[in-house]
């Protein structure tokens, strides 16, 4: 757990962990990011949960949700399994895909590590693509100060149209700033406006085409755009899921769970 | 009218025409290229000294060379760190368990409570607990808090790296090293684990092999034979080195079966080649104190404990009735005993200890105590503390030989998973025919082998 030093302090004054108590919440978040960044770590020292952590990637398979209060706003965390690209095919990694794009989380927390920045970005390009309520938190601080690493958030943020912030989960370094940070983008008194590949204009001529029609063909469906780009592409799981219907029963199955919860998945993910 | 499903999919195929072919790769590379820029401008970068430290020692701990013997190593102090220390809490547990079971039950008969009750409370359902909590929780206390520095330090990706080699010439997956590991512990959290892994056919193949790495519920049967059987052939200050040594061997026996069994099902029913992936090795991390105690205490050795616990009582409820109900001389576990007898015989075990086989489906920790009590019929063990007691109940009374031992570990190794994880193998492949296959393959492997063990050795002798 993070530990008692004076970092914490200003966090837990604010802060109430709330375990598993999710009756009532006001936000959800998600929390997203290439595998071993350290999601569960920050996880852990917000709920206050025990969730399994481990140097590997791959650790977190399920998602797993607890609770936290913040300014007096109750919220629903969810942290999900790492994923390097919304494109990938492992079942851990589609259940981080799924919540990301189908589960309208109000504030996308990408977990990104100091120490190999370029890598991290590409997932959090690729999430900015998606949603415009993206919060980057830059972890490992700690580890890229000892590798001789200096990140410029500041330049990061310009750069990306997003807020990044750096933290170091384990201590709780920069947490209370995250926390202000998605506090500010989910009120929306911090204005977004994520970097886009805007494409070629024959591109988005034919994205603002499809969009309709795949809003009128699955009615309900969050990121109409991200499934235009991969019709577009010729995605065969896609064209099957929106042809079966099963894109409308993920979103409301995703919806769903947004309502229902338990101690229950946190424990599963325990293992 | 609102569009339908196949509309927005007619109107995409249409409109991908307009585009050049490589709209999407450029996409993707851009979305690269803006990554590095953004990187580069963000993230400056001096020397480092660290770095290169990790570096050195993995260039060790993975060398070709190196590698394996490093890790067997490993493996061979962490099994001998549990052996030599879960010896004495052990029996100081049992001595105490069975010294409250003796009290006890004299005051229930004081109390003049009928015999059957005094028995299937006292020398059922309590001496089937207190054996598995005896046996089980001093290992697991030591074993798992081990584990878990290992698995925070950094150290099981390395592993992965080390074995990938052999997995990929048996065509199956090289994160299946990491689903192993994971199945040291448990094998149905082993099963979860291979969610990681994308290709179904080698989730699939690492599936069913999990079982083939003895997990927690295993080992306190395998650290005991291995202690009276191969440690007493030594000097006394050596035993318990004999014995790590012997664990480490069959669990290279293990992996050694789950590289042949996953070559033998990628080259007929899930046949394919062994894909390629990317796996990171993550900086070396000083592990945190109180966090392994917690998680290896409270949620492994508690989880494990509990539900072995939930096993046990009924298990040792049904012993004692089966102990206890006499038919024609004999009680119903001696005639079921002597029924399986000459299929034990055949595999080099005897009916007893298949008979707590069936008894302990639902879970593999109490197959040791099962044993145990079918063998002591509804007599007394509380005498039974020490390892050389147990070693002439086995030896001196009931026939065991080396081969007894020997057939016991590799069943122990092979045998069916239990009913857990074949639940689980259920769950995460929803498949009749998968879990099916997934119980029985290895069962009739552990036929086959001890059978065929049996027959060499005796064959031999």
């Amino acid at each position: 757990m993070s530990a008692h030093n004076c970092d914490t302090c200003v966090v837990t004054a604010e802060l109430e962990r709330m375990g598993v108590k999710l009756d009532r919440f006001d936000r959800v978040v998600a929390l997203a990011g290439n595998p071993n960044t350290g999601k569960s770590t920050l996880f852990n020292a917000l709920t206050g949960l025990k969730q399994h952590t481990g140097n590997w990637p791959g650790k977190t398979v399920t998602r797993a949700e607890g609770g936290f209060e913040f300014n007096k706003v109750r919220y629903k965390l969810v942290d999900l399994p790492g994923t390097y690209s919304l494109l990938s095919a492992s079942s851990d990694e589609e259940v981080a895909r799924d919540f990301l794009l189908f589960g309208r989380p109000d504030v996308t927390i990408v977990v990104a590590d100091a120490t190999a920045l370029e890598r991290n970005l590409n997932l959090v390009l690729q999430v900015c693509e998606i949603t415009d309520r993206v919060v980057v938190a830059v972890n490992l601080m700690d580890e890229a100060r000892r590798k001789g690493i200096e990140v410029d958030t500041r330049s990061l943020s310009k750069d990306l149209g997003v807020p990044a912030i750096g933290i170091v989960a384990r201590t709780g370094e920069g947490v209370h700033t995250l926390l202000e940070t998605v506090d500010g983008v989910a009120s929306g008194t911090i204005a977004t406006k994520p970097l886009r590949v805007e494409g070629t204009p024959e591109f988005r001529r034919a994205i603002a085409e499809l969009v309709p029609l795949i809003e009128q063909a699955a009615p309900g469906v969050p990121n109409a755009r991200w499934i235009a780009i991969r019709l577009l592409d010729g995605d065969a799981q896609v064209e099957e899921a929106l042809a079966t219907g099963r894109l409308a029963q993920l979103v409301n199955e995703q919806a769903q769970n947004v309502k229902r919860f338990s101690g229950k998945i946190a424990l599963e993910g325990a293992q | 009218m609102a569009a339908s499903p196949s509309d927005a999919i007619h109107r995409a195929a249409a409109l991908r025409e307009t585009l050049q072919a490589s709209f999407r790769d450029e996409a993707v590379r851009s979305i690269y290229a803006e990554a590095t820029r953004i990187a580069r401008r963000a993230a400056k970068s001096s020397a480092d000294r660290r770095f290169d430290f990790d570096q050195r020692i993995d260039r060790i701990v993975t060398s070709p060379v190196l590698g394996l013997p490093l890790m067997a190593l490993l493996l061979a102090a962490v099994f001998w760190v549990t052996i030599a220390g879960a010896n004495v809490p052990s029996a100081i547990l049992a001595n105490g368990f069975f010294w409250v079971e003796d009290q006890a039950a004299t005051l229930f008969d004081r109390f003049g409570s009928p015999w059957w009750l005094t028995g299937f409370i006292w020398h059922g359902v309590f001496r089937g607990l207190a054996w598995v909590i005896s046996v089980m929780l001093p290992p697991m206390a030591i074993f798992f808090p081990l584990f878990t520095i290992l698995e925070d330090l950094g150290y099981l990706p390395r592993v992965a790296f080390n074995l990938d080699f052999l997995f990929k010439s048996a065509g199956a997956h090289g994160k299946q090293a990491l689903t192993m590991a994971m199945g040291f512990g448990c094998n149905a959290a082993g099963i979860i684990a291979t969610r990681v892994i994308d290709s179904p056919r080698e989730r699939l193949i690492a599936i069913l092999t999990n079982n083939f790495v003895p997990c927690n519920g295993r080992f306190p049967t395998l650290i005991m034979l291995a202690t009276i059987f191969v440690g007493a052939q030594f000097a006394p200050s050596f035993a318990s080195f004999a014995a790590a040594g012997a664990v480490v061997g069959i669990v290279i026996v293990g992996v050694i079966f789950t590289l042949a069994v996953s070559w033998t099902l990628s080259k007929t029913i899930l046949r394919g080649e062994a894909s390629a992936f990317t796996l990171e090795l993550p900086p070396y991390r000083r592990p945190g104190f109180m966090r392994i105690l917690y998680t290896s205490l409270i949620d492994r050795t508690l989880f494990v404990l509990w539900r072995a616990m939930l096993t046990a009582a009924p298990a040792g409820a049904v012993i004692w009735i089966l102990g206890n109900i006499i038919v024609g001389g004999a009680s119903l576990a001696q005639h079921t005993a002597n029924f399986l007898n000459p299929l034990g015989h055949a595999i080099g075990l005897d009916g007893v200890i298949l008979l707590a086989y069936i008894i302990a489906i639902p879970a593999n920790e109490i197959v040791v105590p099962t044993m145990v009590m079918v063998y002591l019929g509804g007599g007394m063990m509380s005498d039974m503390d020490e390892f050389s007691d147990l070693k002439r109940l086995l030896v001196d009374q009931n026939g065991w030989t080396l081969l007894t031992a020997v057939n016991l570990m590799l069943f122990s190794l092979l045998h069916n998973p239990c009913a857990t994880t074949i639940l689980t193998i259920y769950k995460e492949t929803l498949s009749k025919k998968w879990a099916t296959i997934g119980a029985l393959m290895p069962l009739s492997l552990a036929f086959i082998v001890t059978f065929v063990v049996a027959s060499v050795w005796r064959w031999l002798a």
